[in-house]
This record gives structure tokens, sequence and C-alpha cells, in this order.
């Protein structure tokens, strides 16, 4: 999301012109327009499909509305916004077509905070991003947004992974401050407990390869 | 009051994004002081945090942006954006 010739969200002027430049006849500058959000929009759209071939239709049909629809997008919200609510809006009606959606109700999952026991490993608190580079930690942590209920994955998904504030988070959910809150809370807390012993394990790993692989030298 | 562990954890999420009130951040903070075990599973939620948002998971599939771009092109070929006016 970061290569260096991608326009930085952070400088409204050169989106503005961008657009202007679309909607007074340069059509091909949409495609500069939208790719440094690319990966953001399907990480929006697998969080509610949660099947990368269907993310990705998402994401295209979604562009193309967002091309089409451009002269509507005001600049009272960041372009990032516009385009992921249009994204949320396109995977929501997917859903509903296919009678998925709500796929899981809250309701039935229903886990207070107060019964919730985190996993308290004091041997254990972190492993490095460089972990990352590892495709079975990449897929535990995958798996592990995942898996968790409906709800929960898309607070976790705009707020911990695309990183929008709170408030914006609440506003592309249709839903109050105080409920992402509590929503996040618990979807961190979920993924706590069931991404440490996980983790702790492959860190575990990490550290023997490091020992037998400096004994292979013996 | 002090807090125990169970209070403690039901702050964890508001802790880590700096939201607390200041008067239950301070006894959160004098917990955390003695409270290994607390530390410790703030400390990994602080990390799972960081892990999740690395550009590295949720990648995207091979050839992704050259397909998104050339149906894309298929559309601009042929069509101006909509002028104002058509709700979205």
């Amino acid at each position: 999301m970061t290569s260096p010739a991608t326009v930085d969200p952070g400088v409204p002027a050169p989106e503005q012109e961008l657009i202007a430049s679309i909607l007074s006849g340069e059509r091909d500058n949409f495609h500069l327009l939208i790719r440094p959000y690319e990966q953001q929009l399907y990480r929006t759209a697998l969080a509610l499909v949660k099947n990368e071939a269907e993310a990705e239709d998402v994401v295209q049909e979604a562009v193309l509305k967002a091309y089409r629809k451009l002269a509507s997008f005001r600049g009272d919200s960041k372009f990032s916004t516009w385009l992921v609510s249009i994204t949320l809006n396109e995977a929501r009606g997917r859903l509903r077509k296919q009678n998925r959606a709500p796929t899981d109700s809250l309701d039935s999952q229903q886990q207070d905070s107060r019964d919730f026991t985190p996993a308290a490993l004091t041997d254990w608190r972190e492993i490095p991003q460089t972990a990352l580079e590892r495709a079975e930690i990449r897929a535990l942590i995958e798996d592990a947004v995942a898996e968790l209920p409906e709800a929960y994955r898309e607070i976790v998904t705009l707020r911990d992974v695309e990183e929008f504030g709170v408030k914006e988070t609440a506003e592309l959910l249709g839903i109050s401050v105080s409920l992402v809150k509590v929503r996040l809370h618990r979807a961190r807390m979920m993924l706590q407990k069931k991404l440490v012993p996980h983790l702790k394990l492959a860190a575990k790993k990490d550290w023997k390869a490091g020992i037998f692989g400096r004994l292979s030298w013996l | 009051m002090a807090l125990n562990c169970r209070h403690v954890w039901e702050h964890i999420s508001e802790y880590i994004d700096n939201t607390l009130d200041p008067q239950i951040r301070a006894e959160v903070e004098r917990h955390l002081a003695h409270c290994e075990i607390c530390s410790a599973i703030i400390d990994s939620t602080r990390n799972i945090i960081v892990l999740i948002a690395d550009e590295r998971v949720f990648e995207l599939p091979l050839d992704f942006s050259k397909r998104l771009h050339a149906r894309l092109d298929e559309v601009l070929k042929h069509e101006d954006p909509e002028p104002l006016g058509i709700g979205l």
C-alpha cells in the first residue's frame, strides 16, 4: 500500500486534482486514483464475504461503481472512507442476495467480556513483525480473524487492519461509537485468546531452529 | 478502589487505544505495576494488533491488480463518470 509512486492520502491536494481531471475527461487518471487503496478495499471485502475470489469480485464492482459515481464524491469525508463505504455496500448487497446476511447473529455468540478469560502466558509477550515473513504465521493470523463472528470481524478489519479511527469506523458501519468500542474490545480479546498460544509455539520453533541452525555448523 | 485482574481485562482495549478516563487509567497502571499476568496480556494483545495491521497479512491475490485495472479499462474506454444527480 505504500509504494513510492502512489498518492499519499494524507495530502489531499493531488487527489482532488486527480478527481477533477477525471471528471473533466482524463478518464485514465482513475487508475492512478484508486491504486493506493487496492489492498484496503480487498481487506474490507474479505472481512464480509470471507472468500478470496468473491472479495476480488466485490472490489471490482465497487471500483466500477466509484468511477461511475465519482461526481458525487464531495470531499466531506476522505476518499478512502468513501471507497470503503461503497465496498461495504457492495459486499452487503451480495450477501443479502445470497441470503447469507446476517451470517451469524451476535445474540447466539453473546460473550460478555466479564466472562472472558484471556490467554495468560507470562512467559510470552510478543513475536517480532519479521515473523510475518513466514506463511505459517500469516495464515494463523488470517484464520483467527476469519473465524471471528461477522460483526467483530468487520470492526477489527476497519479499526485494526485498516486503521480507521473509532469515529470513522462507527460511521462506516452505521453504529454508535460506544458499540464500536465494546465490539472492538471483545474482538481483540477473542484474537488474543486464540492467537497467543499458537504464536507462542511458533516463536518457540523459531528459537529452536536458531539453535539447531547454529549447531549444524559444529 | 484497587482493581482486580478481571476488572483490568475489561479495560484492555481502551487502555491500548489510550481512550480510558484518566482516573481509570491510573488505576489500571497501578495494577499493572505489580501484576505480571495482566501486563503480559496487554503486551500480547498490543503485539497482535501490530501484526494484523501489517501489509503482509491479507495480501492481495496474485495478479489482483492486473485484473482490476483490465476490467476498469473496459469501462474507462467507453464511459464517462455519470453526471451529478443520479443516486449512489
